[in-house]
């Protein structure tokens, strides 16, 4: 059981010797998203990732929910489980649990995680199960043609909001760092070699690992992300979270503040000693949870990257390990030995 | 003084108090030893879903009945012969369910001016003459008890607790029970606290020498064991034969269990007897709620895994949208619904059959799910590994349905040999099926109609499985009408071809005219009006069905065979509805919708009047 504790990422899912390429991934399924929508980048991003892992394809299982980012798993020629709407961690919970020699990734959205499957996802998160949880965050439901969503900012104008929406947003990250996640990052659609980086350390982590990914709808919702992408100020405003290293953006840098949080500052004004170093494995949740707020309420300055991930045993190998405890006591079940265990009495 | 010993048939007892009078394991004690004794027996547990109401309060009564015989018997009975009032509150419930000249044994310590008025008793029954037409028994079981515990370094309230052990030692000794198992249970109980566990042996002595000596009881009953078939025998409730049979159907499915569920009354016990059975490879998995319990048994089930979701009837509603997807994913999973009563919240701890539409028809769209229920709380061992072998074979959702008066009912269960219990298990696909070497995951069997199950892990069948409409064969994403329809007809004509064995008739001269019919925990009831007609020279056939869907193929030609068809819900006529609706049969129904089984004389009186009309 040693080995099942400290096994790390995906070390207990079978290796193959065979060379994978891209094309092994792709189903044989025609991709139906619209033409321009940030899923592509996302669904090639991945395809070309996993042959990174050496594991063997038929070890792999892709779990969503309902909404565009679900139609994932189709395009992937693995396992797959095209579930219902806000299910899929609970549905991946069971086969995680009861199968720790698969890697199992959860592809979710905004509404998807965040509205109707919102329980789910925060218990899969305290729970630690190992998962890869990629969530899509559109700001905007996209399959049901444009209502706002609960990323969707404050007086968002959609179909069902002629007025503007009322609700204050989740921010993805504050909400994951809240309900206990050991592993939590943001990236975006558009900087593959970002996103493959996130992924990589995400399949390195063994428990839930949550990857918040801005992913842009061109139709409901175009441009949600135009800072971070707009090569005249993406470098200024995208605070990139490296550990160990100081948490800057061209012009600017994370330093305390008087009130004992932090702030952005202008980077030529501060010394390198007073830049915050990011320490994505503090145990202490509360300086990650700081800079999930970094971007409130606009996105002047938006942290990019690995915010959180802190060793912490996941739940299929603290089962198994109980199983194997229980064996250990009591010896592998007998079902004769079973029936007969009450009080009994025969009549002959 | 020598004591006289009378010998009886059959014994009704319901031992009834506060809900912290400790009641239920009073029951459960006089139980073990009334098996351990060898009659057959049959206990009805009755207690609110308040853990603690008011003290001495009417919705605070908690009882426990429990029938037992020198012969086979099917119900916990109708009306008991002995009533143990441990306050007037319990008195004052239960009064009305006691025939005339049982025995009330009435702790006299309770009977006290402010309980009495609690329940709205002017003057204490006790002492005038409002009981004349009953025996009554009044005993100072708390100042008894507090007596026997002087000697031991206990406060009052504490020894004072101890009253209900007094109690069942006074009825062991009144029914020659033996003592040796409650001493050693007692002694196990509170191993940790021993001077408690001596005080309560010392109160069940004492007990039990208080019958021995006082003049109060002259007279001693025996119930002579019963011959019942011979085997190795144990008392089981149904929620633990469930559990048991979900255990035994992993082993012979060679099937790893996952069970994913929520706390609900009354079906908590079995999660919490499946939690204990981890080295039988059990994974018991505590979800966030009831829709993630039933989610994590699919996921597990697209895994490999034995599947079983456990609730009752409000679990199910929120798991429809789930079990929808197994159906369409053609996936292994277990429902279990413990019913009771509704709709909504209902009545937590009361039974009902309510829920046989829901389980059959509460879902979007054509998805049909085969239905079994168990008959008897033992009988649940093999309703749940039919259920599971169902699942596995067709790759389908099954539910079982069960109820609270099932699963908290007892009786004796004569052990199956582990050796006869039915190989359940199937392969799983581990090769192309296609014309060109690929994975067809929808390619059916074409017997079973059932589909390849491949589980992740499986080189070379990696494929994708959801929500949305499949094409025949591939499983791919499909919109087209006529796939659909295809589809449709062919899910259907899956479950409608299960095999599923012929109906069976109980006619014992072949000559009846009436036929009543049941199906889930009215058995008991039912056969034991059956018996008290067949008594008296009346005619009547008796059938019982398992599964509800598909219903047995004979079953149309068996009711169209009689002249009338009685039918005993506790509901108002759900099977009765399909029934009329598959067969144009014209059923004769009876309902009782209480939250209670119905009673052998209420069923033998009904029986009698469609027998007598024209």
């Amino acid at each position: 059981m040693t080995e099942l504790v400290n096994g790390r990422g995906l070390s207990l899912v079978p290796k193959t010797d065979a060379k994978q390429t891209l094309k092994d991934f792709k189903s044989d399924q025609e991709v139906r998203w619209c033409p321009g929508c940030g899923d592509y980048a996302i669904l090639a991003a991945v395809q070309s990732f996993l042959p990174e892992l050496g594991l063997k394809r038929e070890n792999i299982v892709f779990v969503s929910g309902i909404g565009c980012s679900s139609r994932f798993p189709y395009y992937l020629n693995t396992y797959g489980f095209h579930s219902i709407h806000g299910r899929a961690p609970a549905i991946a919970t069971g086969l995680a649990a009861s199968r720790p020699d698969l890697s199992v990734w959860v592809i979710t959205g905004d509404g998807d995680a965040l509205s109707i499957g919102g329980n789910h996802l925060i218990h899969a998160l305290r729970r630690n199960v190992n998962l890869n949880i990629l969530l899509f965050n559109n700001r905007i439901y996209g399959l049901t043609k444009g209502q706002y969503s609960p990323t969707s900012e404050v007086g968002k104008i959609t179909k069902s909001t002629p007025m503007g929406s009322l609700d204050k947003p989740f921010n993805p990250i504050s909400l994951a760092i809240g309900a206990e996640a050991s592993f939590v990052a943001r990236t975006i659609d558009s900087d593959r070699k970002h996103l493959q980086s996130v992924l990589r350390e995400a399949t390195a982590h063994r428990g839930t690992s949550l990857v918040e990914i801005y992913q842009n709808c061109n139709i409901f919702n175009d441009n949600a992300f135009e800072q971070l992408k707009d090569p005249e100020i993406r470098d200024d405003i995208t605070l990139r979270l490296e550990h160990g290293q100081p948490i800057v953006s061209t012009s600017k840098a994370v330093v305390r503040a008087a009130n004992g949080g932090i702030e952005v500052a202008d980077r030529a004004t501060v010394s390198a000693d007073q830049i915050l170093v990011h320490d994505a494995h503090n145990p202490d949740p509360s300086l990650a949870f700081a800079l999930s707020r970094l971007d409130e309420p606009a996105f002047e300055h938006v942290p990019i990257g690995v915010f959180r991930s802190v060793d912490r045993p996941a739940y299929d190998v603290l089962m198994a390990e109980q199983m194997e405890e229980a064996v250990a006591q009591k010896g592998p079940g007998d079902l004769s030995d079973l029936l007969l265990g009450g009080d009994t009495w025969r009549i002959s | 003084m020598t004591k006289q010993v009378q010998q009886l048939d059959r014994v009704i007892i319901r031992f009834a108090g506060d809900s912290g009078d400790g009641m239920q394991l009073t029951g459960d004690r006089f139980t073990a030893g009334t098996a351990e004794f060898g009659n057959d027996l049959s206990t009805l547990p009755n207690f609110p879903a308040e853990i603690r109401a008011p003290a001495g309060t009417l919705p605070g009564v908690s009882s426990f009945q429990l029938h037992f015989a020198d012969h086979d018997i099917l119900t916990p009975g109708d009306a008991p012969n002995v009533l143990v009032a441990m306050n007037p509150a319990a008195l004052k419930a239960n009064l009305g369910d006691l025939p005339r000249g049982a025995d009330i044994i009435a702790n006299i310590d309770e009977f006290t001016k402010r309980n009495l008025q609690k329940v709205g008793y002017a003057a204490n029954p006790l002492e005038d003459d409002s009981l004349s037409e009953w025996r009554v028994h009044a005993v100072a079981l708390t100042s008894l008890t507090v007596k026997a515990l002087e000697g031991f370094d206990l406060s009052k309230k504490d020894a004072e607790r101890s009253k209900n052990m007094f109690a069942l030692g006074l009825l062991s000794w009144l029914y020659h029970r033996p003592t040796e198992h409650t001493i050693k249970f007692l002694e196990q109980k509170f191993a940790k606290k021993p001077e408690i566990a001596k005080a309560n042996i010392a109160a069940f002595q004492a007990g039990w020498n208080y019958g021995e000596t006082t003049e109060a009881f002259s007279v001693s009953y025996e119930v002579k064991p019963a011959q019942l078939a011979p085997g190795v025998y144990r008392n089981i409730s149904g929620n633990q034969a469930l559990a048991y049979g979900l255990i035994a159907a992993s082993v012979q499915s060679k099937l790893p269990l996952f069970l994913g569920s929520y706390p609900i009354t009354p079906a908590s016990d079995i999660l919490h007897e499946l939690s204990k059975h981890k080295r039988f490879g059990v994974r018991t998995f505590q979800a966030e709620d009831e829709i993630a319990g039933v989610g994590a048994a699919l996921g597990a089930a697209f895994g490999g895994a034995l599947g079983v979701t456990t609730t009752s009837g409000p679990g199910v509603a929120l798991k429809a949208e789930t079990v929808g997807l197994a159906v369409t994913t053609e996936l292994p999973l277990l429902i279990v619904d413990v019913q009771r009563a509704g709709p909504s919240t209902g009545m937590p701890t009361k039974t009902e059959q309510t829920d046989l539409l829901m389980a059959m028809f509460g879902r979007n769209g054509e998805s049909p799910v085969p239905i079994v229920a168990p008959m008897s709380p033992s009988d649940c061992f093999a309703a749940a590994i039919e259920a599971a072998r169902i699942a596995v074979k067709y790759r389908t959702p099954v539910m079982l349905l069960s109820d609270g008066y099932l699963a908290n009912g007892s009786e004796p269960w004569r052990l199956p040999e582990v050796a006869d219990l039915p190989d359940i298990s199937q392969e799983f696909t581990t090769e192309p099926n296609g014309a060109d070497g690929e994975f067809l995951p929808f390619k059916r069997d074409t017997d079973t109609l059932a589909r390849p199950w491949a589980v992740p892990g499986t080189p070379g069948l990696e494929h994708r499985i959801g929500g949305i409409e499949k094409a025949d064969g591939t499983g791919n994403i499909s919109y087209d009408p006529d796939n659909h329809d295809l589809m449709v007809r062919t899910r259907a004509a899956k479950i409608a071809g299960i095999d599923v064995p012929d109906l069976e008739v109980d006619d014992a001269d072949g000559d009846a005219r009436v036929l009543v019919l049941g199906w889930g925990s009215t058995y008991g009831p039912i056969a034991a009006a059956v018996r008290r007609i067949r008594r008296a020279g009346g005619k009547v056939a008796q059938a019982h069905l398992r599964h509800l869907n598909p219903l047995p193929a004979n079953t149309g030609e068996i009711l169209k065979s009689y002249d009338k068809v009685l039918l005993p819900e506790i509901n108002l006529g759900q099977l009765a509805l399909l029934l009329r609706a598959r067969y144009l049969v014209d059923i004769i129904s009876y309902n009782r919708v209480r939250g209670l089984p119905f009673k052998a004389e209420e069923l033998a009186g009904v029986i009698q009047d469609v027998i007598d009309s024209d």
